[in-house]
C-alpha cells in the first residue's frame, strides 16, 4: 500500500501531498523536510528507489517537478514509477501538456484526478480512458451549474 | 497566470498570484493573515454567503493550509457544503474535510450524515464521492457508521462498476481500521468471485481487498487461490491488443499481474490440485519467456512494467522455493540484469538475487555472478547500489568463497562510503568467523579489519577475536605474533592496542623466545602507546603489565616503576588509581605461587552464538538475509562454528563483562575481585522510589488484575480491576493500618500529557482524611487510544503524625490489558505468523534466562493472566506455548501472535512477539520477557 505520495519542485517547495495513513501535521511535515532533502540531494543518473526507516522510496522527476512515492516493502517499486507516470500522463492529458503552474493553481483537480487513480492508498483504476471520463463527467456537473460566481468574483477579492 | 480549468474560482487564483508575487517570507504571511482575517469575517458576520463564496473561501483556507500554515476554522462552512446541491461546492467541501481530517466529534457525525445522502444517490459520481471521502479519512467511526452498506455496494448486482472499484477500495480502508466490519459467511465467496469480474478495473480493485483479507484469514478466503491463477493465466497469455485500455506499453494489464502474484504469495504452491499448480507454474514460465522476447517499445515505461510483471513472477517463484528449474532460470534473468544499463534494474536483481541466495536450490546459481557482483561493489556511482551489491555478496558466501569475498569486501573497506563501513566491518568479521576453516585466517582479517576500518570496529567485533583465540590453543602463538607486529606500525588504531594488550598479556610468551620480541621489547611496544590512549585502553594495559610480572620476572622492576608514576598511582582517573596501586602492591606482597594463581591464563569462555549477528541484525533490520534470521529462529539456535553448547543472550556483550576484559581474574581470590569493582558498569535499574522496593512490585501485576498493590506498617493499596475492549475501570482501596487518622490524604497521577493522548487516565478524586482503620475505595478509568509502553504511576501523598509521607505506586494499565484472547487454529495461527514475519521483528524477539522454575503450569497460568489466548497442541514443539490476542484501541485494533519456547536444559527461554505494528510486538515482548 502507498503510504503518501508528494509532489515539490526543485527549489524544494512543496506543491501537493496526498496521505495516505494518518499521521500529526506536525510529523508530516518533518517527513515532508527530511524527504525532499534526501531527494534534491541525489543525482540525476541515480536510482530511483531508496530505502527509508521501513518505507521503500520511489521517486521521478518530471521537468521542474518531482513526484516522490512512499510504498511498503512488499509494493513493486518499477510498477510505482509507473503510477507516477500514468499520473503525469492524466495530469497532461487533463490541462494540456501540464505544468507546475497548472498545479499550483488548480490544486483542487489534480486532487480530483489522483482521487480516481488512487485510493486509500491502492491502484483503483489504471485504465486512462476511464479517469478521463470520470473527470469530464464531474466537469460535466459543474457546467450544467450556474456560473453565478462571475459576478461576485469582479471587484471581490 | 496560467488558464483555469472548469468552473474557475477567479478570487482564489488572483489570491493564489498575490501569494507567488510576495518576495519574501514576511510578505507572505502578512498577505495571508490578511486573507484569513477576510474570511474569517465572511464567515462570522455575512449571513447571506452563498454557495460559490462559501466554496471559494474554503478553498482559499486550503491553499493555505496546503502551504503550510495552521487552519483553525471553517470546518463548519465546510460541513455546510457538503449538502449543496451543486457538485462543484459539495466537491471542495469533500476535498476540505479529506485534507483537514477532524476529531471533532459533532462534525463527524454531520459528516457521516451527509455521506450518508449522497451514497444513496442515483448518481454514481455523488457516490463516488463518498466513498472517496470515507476511504481518506477511514476513521473507527466511519467504519462503524458504513459496515452494514459498503459491503453491500460492493457485491450487488445493480451496483455501476466504478462504483465497485471504489467500494472495494473502501471497504479495504475501513477494514485496516477496523478488522471486524467484514462480514463473514456467505459474502467470502462474494468476495472472491469479485476476480471473475468482467471489468478489469473491479479485479484490480478487489484484488487488493482481498490481499488483505487473505492476511488475515488465509483459511477462509483459500478459495482465491484457483481464481487468481486462471485469471493471471488468462492475462499473461493474452495478447496486448486483447485488453484495451488496461494494457499499458504493450504490456498487458500489469497492475493486475502484479496483485495477483502477490495475493499468490500468501500461500503454500497449491498442492491440492496438479492442475491449479501447472498452471501456475505455466504462468510463471511465460513470464520468464517474455523477458527474453524482444521490447515491443523502446519506452522505458514498456520496460519497467513488463520487469514488474518479472520481478514480482520472481518474488512468487522464490516464496514457493519449490522449483528447482523455475529458480534457476530467475537466477539468470537476475543474472542478465546485473549489466543492464538502467540503475534500477541493477539494484532490483541485486536486491532480489539476494534472496535466491538463500534457497538451496539457486544458491549455487547464484553464485556463478560473483565476479559482477564484486564488480558492482566496486564501481556503482550510486552508494544505495554498491550496498545492495554488499549484501549480496553477504548472502552467497559459503566455505568455498569466503576467502575471495571476505578480501574483496576488505579491499573494498578502505575506499568504502562512510555510511555502509560499519555494517560492512560486521559483515566481514561474521563472515570471516563463519567459514573460517583455518583460525590464522580468521586472525587476519579481523586485525585488517581493525587497521583499515578501526574507527568502525565495535566492541562486539574485537571482544569477539580474542574469545575466539583463548578458545582455541593453535591459534595463539600466531595471534601473539600477528598483533606484536600489527603494534610496530607507527600509528595504530586504538582498538588494536586493545586486542594487542589482551593478546600479549596472555600469550607474550608464546613469542618471547624470539629475540625480537622479547619481554622488554613487548613491554615498551605496548608502553610507547599508553599515554595516547584513553582511560579505558588504559586501564586494559595496566592489567596487562600485571599478567606480564608473572609471565616475564625479569621486567618486574620496570612495570612496578610504571604503576608508580604519578599519572597512574595519582590518576585522577579513580578506576586508574585503583588499579595502579592494587596492582602494584599486589606485585610486591604476592609470592610466585600466588601471583601464578591469581594471574594465571584465562580459562576458555563458553561457546556461544556471535553477538556481531545480533549488532547486524539490530542495525539493519530486514537486510539480514533470511538464512541468518531462520539460524536464530529454532528453539536451540545451532552455535556457529563448532562443538557449543550454550546460548546465551545475543545481545549481551560476548566478554560477559562490560569492564575492560581482562579485568576479571580466573582465580577465585577475594580482594582482587573486589578491586576491580564494576566501574565501568550501568547502575542496575532502580525502581521509581526506593522505599517501596521491598513492599511494591508492579511486575506482578503485568498478569493479574487484583492484589495487594503496596502494603508497609501504615497503609494498604488493594487493585480491582477489569478490563472491555479499549476501556478499562480500577477500583483502588487505600485501607488506613493505624490508630490514627492518614490527614491530606491526596493520590495523583503521573501520567505525561504525551501519554495520556495514547492512554486517557481519569481518576475520581477521594476525601482528604482517610480514618483511623478506615478503607475508602478510588475508581479510576481509562481508555486506551493508541498504543503506549510502560503505565502510569499514583502518588500518594499522606500526614502521619505530622510526618509527609509519599508512596508512589505503578498501576497494573499495562498494554496488554486490552488483549481480547482469540481462539484459532494451528493453520491459520502459522500462516499469519508467516505472514507478519516481513515486519521488522528483532525487536520483538528476547531470549533471556529463566529468573523461576521452569514449570509449565506456572508458565501457563502467566499466559493466561497475561491476556492472550493459550493455543494448545498448534506448536509441533509441545512443550512451546503459542497464544494469539487482539489489543484494542480506539484508533486501531492490532492482532498480536506471541511463541514461547523454553529450552531447559539451557534453563532459557525464547519469546517472539509479532503483529502488524512494530511498536506494540516490542512493548508485549518487553512487558512479557520479565514474567518469567
Amino acid at each position: 500500500m502507498m503510504q503518501f505520495m508528494l509532489l515539490f519542485s526543485r527549489q524544494g517547495k512543496l506543491r501537493l501531498q496526498k496521505w495516505y495513513v494518518a499521521h500529526p501535521d506536525k510529523l508530516k511535515k518533518k517527513i515532508t523536510r527530511e524527504l525532499i532533502t534526501t531527494i534534491l540531494a541525489r543525482k540525476p543518473k541515480m536510482c530511483s528507489f531508496l530505502e527509508w526507516k521501513d518505507l521503500k522510496i520511489v521517486y521521478k522527476r518530471y521537468a521542474s517537478l518531482y513526484f516522490c512515492c512512499a510504498i511498503e516493502q512488499d509494493d513493486n517499486e518499477l510498477l510505482t514509477l509507473e503510477i507516477i507516470h500514468r499520473y503525469v500522463e492524466l495530469l497532461d492529458k487533463y490541462f494540456g501538456s501540464v505544468c507546475e503552474l497548472d498545479i499550483i493553481f488548480n490544486f483542487e483537480k489534480a486532487y480530483f484526478i489522483l482521487d480516481e487513480l488512487l485510493l486509500g492508498g491502492e491502484v483503483q483504476e489504471t485504465s486512462k480512458k476511464n479517469v478521463l471520463k470520470a473527470i469530464a463527467a464531474q466537469d460535466l456537473l459543474q457546467e450544467e451549474e450556474t456560473p453565478q460566481g462571475f459576478f461576485e468574483d469582479h471587484g471581490l477579492g | 497566470m496560467p488558464a483555469v480549468r472548469g468552473d474557475g474560482m477567479r478570487g482564489l487564483a488572483v489570491f493564489i498570484s498575490d501569494i507567488r508575487n510576495c518576495k519574501s517570507k514576511e510578505a507572505e504571511v502578512k498577505r495571508i493573515n490578511k486573507e484569513l482575517a477576510n474570511i474569517r469575517s465572511k464567515f462570522k458576520g455575512d449571513k447571506t454567503l452563498d454557495g460559490y463564496q462559501k466554496k471559494k473561501y474554503v478553498c482559499k483556507l486550503l491553499f493555505i493550509f496546503l502551504l503550510g500554515h495552521d487552519i483553525d476554522f471553517g470546518h463548519m462552512e465546510a460541513v455546510n457544503l457538503l449538502s449543496s446541491n451543486k457538485y462543484s461546492e459539495k466537491q471542495i467541501g469533500y476535498l476540505f474535510i479529506s485534507v483537514l481530517v477532524n476529531t471533532n466529534s459533532e462534525l463527524i457525525k454531520l459528516i457521516i450524515q451527509s455521506i450518508k445522502n449522497d451514497l444513496a444517490s442515483r448518481n454514481p459520481i455523488h457516490v463516488n464521492l463518498a466513498l472517496q471521502c470515507i476511504a481518506n479519512i477511514g476513521s473507527q467511526e466511519m467504519a462503524e457508521a458504513f459496515r452494514n452498506e459498503i459491503p453491500k455496494l460492493l457485491v450487488s448486482g445493480d451496483t455501476m462498476d466504478v462504483v465497485k472499484q471504489s467500494a472495494a477500495l473502501c471497504l479495504l480502508r475501513l477494514f485496516r481500521t477496523s478488522p471486524e466490519i467484514i462480514p463473514g459467511g456467505e459474502w467470502t465467496s462474494r468476495i472472491i468471485h469479485l476476480l471473475n469480474d468482467q471489468h478489469l478495473g473491479v479485479v484490480t480493485a478487489a484484488t487488493s481487498l482481498i490481499d488483505a483479507l487473505v492476511k488475515k484469514n488465509p483459511e477462509e478466503y483459500k478459495g482465491c487461490v484457483p481464481l487468481a491463477v486462471s485469471r493471471l493465466s488468462r492475462i499473461v497469455t493474452s495478447s496486448y491488443t486483447d485488453l484495451q485500455d488496461y494494457t499499458y506499453y504493450f504490456v498487458p494489464a500489469p497492475w493486475l499481474s502484479v496483485k495477483l502474484l502477490r495475493l499468490l504469495q500468501n500461500y503454500t504452491p497449491p498442492t491440492e490440485d496438479p492442475g491449479v499448480r501447472g498452471r501456475l507454474n505455466e504462468c510463471l514460465e511465460t513470464i520468464l519467456n517474455k523477458a527474453q522476447e524482444p521490447p515491443k517499445s523502446k519506452k522505458v515505461q514498456h520496460s519497467n512494467a513488463k520487469n514488474a510483471v518479472l520481478f514480482e513472477a520472481i518474488n512468487l517463484i522464490i516464496h514457493n522455493d519449490s522449483e528447482a528449474n523455475l529458480l534457476v532460470r530467475a537466477c539468470n534473468q537476475l543474472g542478465q540484469f546485473l549489466s543492464n544499463r538502467e540503475t534500477n534494474l541493477r539494484y532490483l536483481a541485486l536486491e532480489s538475487m539476494c534472496h535466491l541466495a538463500t534457497s538451496e536450490f539457486s544458491h549455487e546459481a547464484v553464485k556463478k555472478h560473483q565476479e559482477v557482483v564484486i564488480l558492482s561493489m566496486k564501481m556503482e556511482k550510486d552508494v544505495s547500489v554498491r550496498q545492495q551489491a554488499v549484501d549480496l555478496l553477504y548472502a552467497m558466501c559459503d566455505k568455498t568463497n569466503a576467502e575471495e569475498i571476505v578480501q574483496e569486501m576488505l579491499n573494498y573497506l578502505e575506499t568504502a562510503d562512510y555510511s555502509i563501513r560499519e555494517e560492512m566491518v560486521l559483515k566481514v568479521a561474521i563472515l570471516a568467523e563463519k567459514y573460517a576453516t583455518d583460525f590464522t585466517w580468521y586472525v587476519d582479517v579481523i586485525l585488517n579489519l581493525i587497521r583499515i576500518a578501526g574507527d568502525y570496529v565495535s566492541e562486539e567485533v574485537w571482544y569477539r577475536v580474542i574469545q575466539i583465540v583463548i578458545n582455541r590453543d593453535e591459534v595463539q602463538g600466531y595471534a601473539a605474533k600477528t598483533v606484536f607486529e600489527a603494534l610496530q606500525a607507527p600509528a595504530c588504531h586504538e582498538n588494536m592496542v586493545k586486542v594487542g594488550g589482551y593478546i600479549l598479556g596472555e600469550f607474550g610468551n608464546l613469542i618471547a623466545g624470539d629475540q625480537r620480541s622479547s619481554p622488554q621489547v613487548q613491554f615498551q611496544l605496548l608502553h610507547s602507546k599508553y599515554h595516547l590512549c584513553s582511560p579505558m585502553t588504559r586501564a586494559l594495559l595496566l592489567s596487562t603489565y600485571i599478567k606480564f610480572i608473572n609471565l616475564f620476572p625479569e621486567i618486574r622492576t620496570q612495570i612496578q616503576e610504571v604503576f608508580k608514576q604519578d599519572s597512574n598511582l595519582r590518576s585522577a582517573d579513580a578506576e586508574l588509581q585503583q588499579r595502579a596501586s592494587e596492582y602494584l602492591q599486589l606485585s610486591i606482597i604476592a609470592s610466585t605461587d600466588v601471583l601464578a594463581t591469581v594471574l594465571e591464563e584465562m580459562p576458555a569462555f563458553p561457546e556461544r552464538e556471535s553477538s556481531i549477528l545480533a549488532v547486524l541484525k539490530k542495525k539493519k533490520p530486514g537486510r539480514v538475509p533470511e538464512s541468518e534470521i531462520k539460524e536464530g529462529k529454532s528453539p536451540t539456535p545451532a552455535s556457529n562454528h563448532n562443538n557449543g553448547v550454550n546460548t546465551v543472550n545475543t545481545a549481551q556483550d560476548l566478554l560477559g563483562l562490560s569492564t575492560p576484559p581482562t579485568s576479571q581474574p580466573s582465580g577465585n581470590t577475594g580482594v582482587l575481585l573486589d578491586v576491580l569493582g564494576d566501574v565501568y558498569n550501568n547502575k542496575p535499574n532502580t525502581i521509581n522510589s526506593l522505599q517501596d522496593l521491598t513492599a511494591h512490585n508492579p511486575k506482578k501485576f503485568v498478569c493479574k488484575n487484583n492484589g495487594v498493590l503496596f502494603e508497609n506498617d501504615l497503609i494498604q493499596i488493594g487493585v480491582k480491576s477489569e478490563f472491555r475492549q479499549n476501556l478499562g475501570r480500577l477500583g483502588l482501596f487505600y485501607g488506613n493500618k493505624t490508630a490514627s487518622p492518614l490527614q491530606n490524604f491526596l493520590p495523583s497521577l503521573v501520567w505525561s500529557e504525551e501519554h495520556s493522548v495514547k492512554l486517557n487516565v481519569q481518576m475520581k478524586p477521594v476525601e482528604s482524611v482517610l480514618e483511623a482503620g478506615a478503607q475508602i475505595q478510588q475508581t479510576i478509568n481509562a481508555e486506551c487510544i493508541d498504543d503506549y509502553i510502560d503505565s502510569p504511576s499514583v502518588i500518594v501523598a499522606f500526614v502521619y503524625n505530622n510526618v509527609p509521607q509519599k508512596i508512589t505506586i505503578k498501576l497494573p494499565l499495562t498494554l496488554n490489558k486490552f488483549f481480547e484472547p482469540t481462539e484459532m487454529n494451528g493453520e491459520s495461527f502459522f500462516a499469519r505468523w508467516k505472514n507478519l514475519a516481513n515486519v521488522n521483528q528483532q525487536k520483538s524477539q528476547k531470549i533471556f534466562k529463566a529468573t523461576t522454575p521452569m514449570d509449565v503450569q506456572t508458565a501457563r497460568q502467566k499466559l493466561i493472566g497475561f491476556g492472550m489466548q493459550l493455543l494448545d497442541g498448534i506448536d509441533p514443539n509441545p512443550d512451546n506455548f503459542v497464544c494469539a490476542g487482539i489489543i484494542h484501541m480506539r484508533t486501531q485494533q492490532v492482532g498480536c501472535l506471541l511463541r514461547l519456547e523454553p529450552n531447559r536444559n539451557a534453563q532459557m527461554y525464547r519469546l517472539t512477539v509479532r503483529s502488524s505494528k512494530e511498536s506494540v510486538s516490542v512493548e508485549v515482548c518487553n512487558l512479557l520477557s520479565d514474567q518469567f
